[in-house]
């Protein structure tokens, strides 16, 4: 975190010069001013307000106000049986729902301990990389947005409806899929789509590359960036970030490798770690390359997917699906790799409902944005855009 | 846990773990329950437990530096609520550990973890806005989620939401 020592020298004004704040007024009288951004503000991606007390163009300190989109996940998650929740979970993370899906269809089946066709498994992990990719060109392309260049955000959209497009033919829905179930899926996947999807990784292999020049070798994107918002790991842990922020700092953490889940452990694919080279390690920068590096990750796991898929003879995607869904007295804590960390479902069971005592999702989002206040401190205004597009937040994560 | 299955590497060492905290810690804990699902240990004397919580942050074989995630739960039939904190080594031992902490149902209050563990300063806001647990030592102890002039802890099981919000109809 870069602060400037202003000690002695009143209200001054600074800019940046060549990646260092530097003091070009000072002794101007100026007051601190409460300056709120939100909660209907472009750069915040949803309904997030930030009240800011400024000194001139410098944030002493940065709040976040969250709560505009509080649903009551969790008391809702009370009142409904077991597979009833899996739609309430699509709209926590809407931008990655199979994910959430994934994570929530997990912590239930650990619960009640059965075992999931393998085929069901491949779809799983192929459904959720591709959402996978999907949410990350989101990300990419509204920071993109965000920091001035619009071009990028056109071409993610572009490829991002094919994804769309094609689980919606998987699923029925484009964005809130209610696809995958506890125990199972909702349908097998459509006869061709395996190939479609070879189709698209072809497409879009490129197409990252296309994408990553246009930003990464654009001179204000790099400036608006680099060196900006750095957050060391230590700090990163202890704030529980995860996902591509904590290996934005260089920790190589991702629990698809290090608490490996459903097929993960038999396929191959890199852990994205920032090399230092472009970027300050754990800085915007940083973490904009983390989301690039993966999207290449997840399309060599998709490939993977289709090259190791067992054939749909015989297959019924809703054969290990209980009938009624009754998890024995226990609790289980379980935790899912999303796109912007990691998502953990805590469900309590009595063993006599059908209803769940208490669930509790674990927002990544909400963790990751929490470490604003000092991420902020003593940064120019504009820089704190750069950095809450950074953290690549999902309001309806964070509030639930 | 049945019998006959093997106890997995995972509660192994989160059985190892525990069993550190309990030499130093004594009758402050509860046994450890080693299930497969979520090995948990309870914190009996409660006013110990920013002194747990820093020894098992700081102690070189514990490493706890990841709170995964702190879990308020509501416990009618005791007349109690109490949270749930998952902790991990993350990237340096690995082991995995749940730790929960029970104070009476009304007006009840807990230590605060937040100066140890950032995460915490967040999820024991929500705690405090959904169950109405109070964090002692907490430095921004009000409501996260819900307006600051709500009534009431939504997440308590015998929660009836407010006739009206400032003059407009609550219930549906």
């Amino acid at each position: 975190m870069q602060e400037l020592d202003t000690v002695g020298q009143g209200s001054v004004r600074v800019t940046r010069k060549s990646d260092k704040l530097v003091i070009v007024e000072k002794d101007l009288a100026t007051e601190q001013m409460v300056l709120a951004m939100g909660p209907q503000h472009p750069s915040t991606h949803g309904v997030l307000k930030l009240e800011c007390l400024t000194d001139g163009e410098v944030i002493t300190e940065a709040v976040p106000c969250l709560g505009y989109l509080h649903r009551c996940f969790e008391k809702c998650c009370e009142n409904v049986d077991y597979p009833a929740i899996v739609p309430y979970t699509d709209r926590l993370d809407y931008l990655s729902a199979m994910n959430s899906e994934f994570a929530y269809a997990m912590a239930v089946e650990k619960l009640l301990d059965i075992e999931i066709p393998r085929r069901v498994e491949f779809i799983r992990v192929l459904v959720s990389e591709l959402n996978r990719i999907a949410s990350h060109l989101v990300a990419i392309g509204t920071y993109g947005i965000d920091l001035g260049a619009f071009t990028p955000f056109l071409f993610c959209f572009r490829d991002r409806e094919i994804i769309l497009g094609l689980l919606e033919w998987a699923s029925g829905a484009r964005m809130l899929y209610n696809y995958i179930w506890i125990g199972g899926l909702a349908y097998d996947v459509p006869a061709d789509f395996l190939k479609r999807v070879r189709e698209f990784v072809n497409y879009f292999r490129p197409k990252t590359v296309e994408l990553n020049n246009l930003l990464t070798s654009n001179e204000i994107f790099l400036k608006r960036t680099h060196g900006i918002g750095i957050m060391p790991p230590e700090v990163a842990i202890n704030y529980g970030w995860s996902g591509p922020m904590l290996r934005g700092s260089g920790v190589k953490w991702d629990l698809r490798r290090n608490d490996p889940y459903s097929i993960y452990p038999e396929l191959d694919f890199k852990v994205a770690v920032p090399d230092g080279k472009n970027s300050v390690i754990g800085d915007c920068l940083s973490r904009h390359l983390v989301r690039a590096i993966e999207m290449e990750e997840s399309l060599k796991i998709i490939e993977q997917c289709i090259d190791k898929m067992p054939s749909s003879e015989g297959f019924n995607s809703r054969s290990a699906i209980p009938k009624r869904i009754r998890p024995k007295a226990g609790e289980v804590y379980s935790r899912a790799e999303n796109p912007r960390g990691e998502l953990g479902f805590y469900i309590e069971s009595d063993g006599k409902s059908t209803k769940p005592v208490r669930c509790k999702a674990r927002s990544s989002c909400f963790v990751n944005l929490s470490a604003m206040k000092d991420l902020s401190k003593g940064q120019l205004i504009p820089d704190l855009v750069a950095i809450i597009g950074s953290i690549d937040i999902v309001l309806g994560e964070v509030d639930r | 846990m049945e019998e006959g299955k093997a106890v997995s590497q995972s509660v192994q060492q989160s059985a190892a773990a525990y069993s550190m905290i309990q030499e130093q810690f004594g009758s402050a804990l509860s046994p450890l329950d080693a299930n497969e699902t979520m090995p948990f240990f309870e914190v009996v004397e409660t006013a110990r437990w920013v002194e747990i919580a820093h020894f098992m942050r700081d102690h070189a074989k514990l490493k706890f530096n990841y709170l995964a995630c702190l879990t308020g739960v509501d416990y009618p039939a005791e007349e109690k609520v109490g949270i749930i904190c998952n902790f991990e080594s993350l990237a340096l031992l690995g082991h995995k550990l749940a730790v929960k902490l029970k104070c009476q149902r009304h007006g009840g209050s807990l230590p605060s973890i937040s100066c140890l563990w950032h995460t915490a300063n967040w999820h024991e806001r929500e705690v405090f806005d959904l169950f109405g647990i109070t964090f002692a030592g907490h430095p921004e102890m009000r409501r996260i989620l819900c307006p600051d002039d709500w009534e009431g802890s939504p997440l308590l099981k015998d929660y009836k939401v407010q006739q009206s919000y400032r003059g407009i109809k609550v219930p549906y």
